[in-house]
């Protein structure tokens, strides 16, 4: 009955995040600057990730190809597949759902917990279309940006690590990298992008939101939303393969 | 004026208030006393309509929020100017930025005239130079004076405080309750006053209502207040020996 009941109160809260907003021009400006604080913030962190991650799955398929009679190539061809399908828009989404979402709970949360999302509730400004619509927005434009980052710095990564490590050349790796490639699977990793940046931002809003109690509380609401949202991206993730693929 | 009539909100099995019929006048300082747990806060969220009373009516001059459409309460609450005990400034704005904020979302002014209203709603409760500042970087007194600056940006004919001088100390304290007294004069304001400080009530207790358990256990003004012979509030206003003192000397 809970979770219904939380399910219900979370569509009514994202009605009202899209009510229209008081003054567009401050939105446009919220937007920017949540594109700065939670999307280009997170820049370094996603590629630092990201290379090392294509390093170590590249060794990895190149450690299961030992001594088999596939062509070399094929470490480029399945490090591709494996970062654009699956590393890039999933693990590195799940990655942000603990960096972003944390922060928009733990922002929101305070907010609530000193009264500032009632001030502005008096002042007559819809709280949720204010301060969580920006969010989403910026998140939904930015973090595609972000996963088409990490794809090239994973697959970056996978080059170094397998031509320094001599498991293959670099004109093997790209030919890998060239073999079958099929343009709607990176389209199909773009649509999972946007519907976790979605999750990441609406779900970990939701928790901070509602926040009751104090600072502790705040915590919690932060680890609420880090869990939420990083469950609802799994399960997502089969739910959208299964559709699209 | 706002009046409420016979409200009453019910949290669970716990009443918190319960059948509370009082006016507060346009152009005085109303004070609504009572302990800690008394149903002093939910009033004036009641007030506010963040929370919705069981039952009962609550007029904004005339007009009752609670059978108002959220469209309508929105417009009424463009009116109200709000100090919330902690002062909940936005902490990500300087000083500036928060007593601007209410301008920017509902005025047509330029930014010009939005910054000398900013600065004329400052030096009105006596802060200068401030403008850059965030909120950390104030003491109590002076959050609480950048709220009443925010509060009072757009004009509003209505303003409410949830313990304006909680946490100050008394001579900050005594300046703040001056200063919404002052205020209230100036702008003909219907001003409310959430508190449980004697010196606000005895400073500035041009109409009050206590509350005890929930109900409206007396109503009268400052001078009154002296000669009351309610016993609840006789046992909350002078609990200390200084007010017995004072009331001792007063008869």
């Amino acid at each position: 009955m809970g979770f219904v009941v939380a399910i219900g109160k979370y569509l009514l809260f994202i009605l009202e995040v899209f009510q229209k907003p008081e003054r567009r021009s401050v939105m446009y400006r919220l937007v920017v600057r949540d594109i700065y604080e939670l999307g280009a913030k997170s820049l370094l962190f996603v590629i630092f990730v990201s290379i090392f991650m294509g390093a170590v799955v590249c060794i990895q398929t190149a450690t299961n190809m030992e001594g088999s009679w596939f062509p070399r190539y094929l470490i480029g061809y399945a490090t591709r597949d494996t970062i654009i399908l699956e590393f890039s828009p999933t693990i590195i989404s799940l990655l942000l759902a603990g960096k972003i979402g944390s922060n928009i709970a733990s922002g929101l949360g305070t907010m609530r917990v000193t009264e500032q999302i009632d001030a502005l509730e008096v002042m007559g400004v819809n709280p949720a279309s204010y301060l969580v619509r920006p969010k989403v927005f910026a998140l939904l434009f930015f973090n595609p940006l972000l996963i088409c980052v990490s794809m090239f710095g994973g697959i970056f990564g996978g080059f170094m690590a397998g031509t320094l490590s001599g498991e293959c050349t670099a004109t093997e790796f790209i030919a890998g990298l060239q073999y079958d490639f099929i343009p709607f699977k990176a389209v199909y990793a773009l649509i999972k992008t946007v519907v976790f940046a979605f999750v990441i931002s609406s779900v970990s809003a939701f928790h901070g939101f509602y926040t009751q109690g104090g600072a502790l509380e705040v915590g919690r609401s932060s680890t609420r939303a880090v869990v939420y949202s990083s469950v609802l991206i799994i399960v997502l993730n089969y739910v959208i393969t299964q559709i699209l693929l | 004026m706002v009046e409420v009539k016979q409200i009453s909100k019910q949290f669970g099995e716990n009443q918190v208030l319960n059948d509370i019929s009082f006016q507060f006048e346009k152009g005085k300082t109303n004070l609504v006393i009572g302990q800690s747990g008394s149903g002093k806060t939910v009033l004036l969220k009641c007030l506010l309509g963040l929370f919705k009373a069981d039952k009962g009516e609550i007029l904004f001059d005339g007009a009752d929020i609670l059978a108002m459409t959220s469209k309508h309460l929105k417009l009424l609450r463009k009116e109200v100017g709000m100090v919330f005990q902690g002062g909940a400034l936005f902490d990500s704005m300087d000083v500036e930025s928060n007593v601007m904020f209410p301008l920017k979302m509902f005025s047509q002014d330029s930014k010009e005239e939005m910054l000398e209203r900013v600065n004329f709603c400052l030096t009105r409760v006596n802060l200068e130079n401030v403008n850059k500042l965030y909120p950390q970087a104030l003491s109590g007194g002076m959050k609480k004076r950048v709220a009443i600056a925010r509060a009072i940006a757009l004009n509003p004919k209505y303003l409410l405080c949830d313990e304006p001088n909680s946490g100050l100390d008394p001579y900050t304290a005594i300046l703040i309750d001056n200063l919404l007294q002052e205020i209230t004069h100036e702008y003909g304001m219907t001003t409310i006053i959430n508190t449980h400080d004697m010196n606000s009530v005895m400073e500035i207790g041009e109409k009050i209502l206590f509350i005890k358990n929930g109900k409206k256990a007396w109503e009268g003004s400052k001078s009154e207040i002296i000669q009351t012979d309610s016993d609840s509030l006789r046992d909350f206003v002078f609990s200390s020996e200084l007010f017995k003192t004072i009331r001792r000397h007063a008869q």
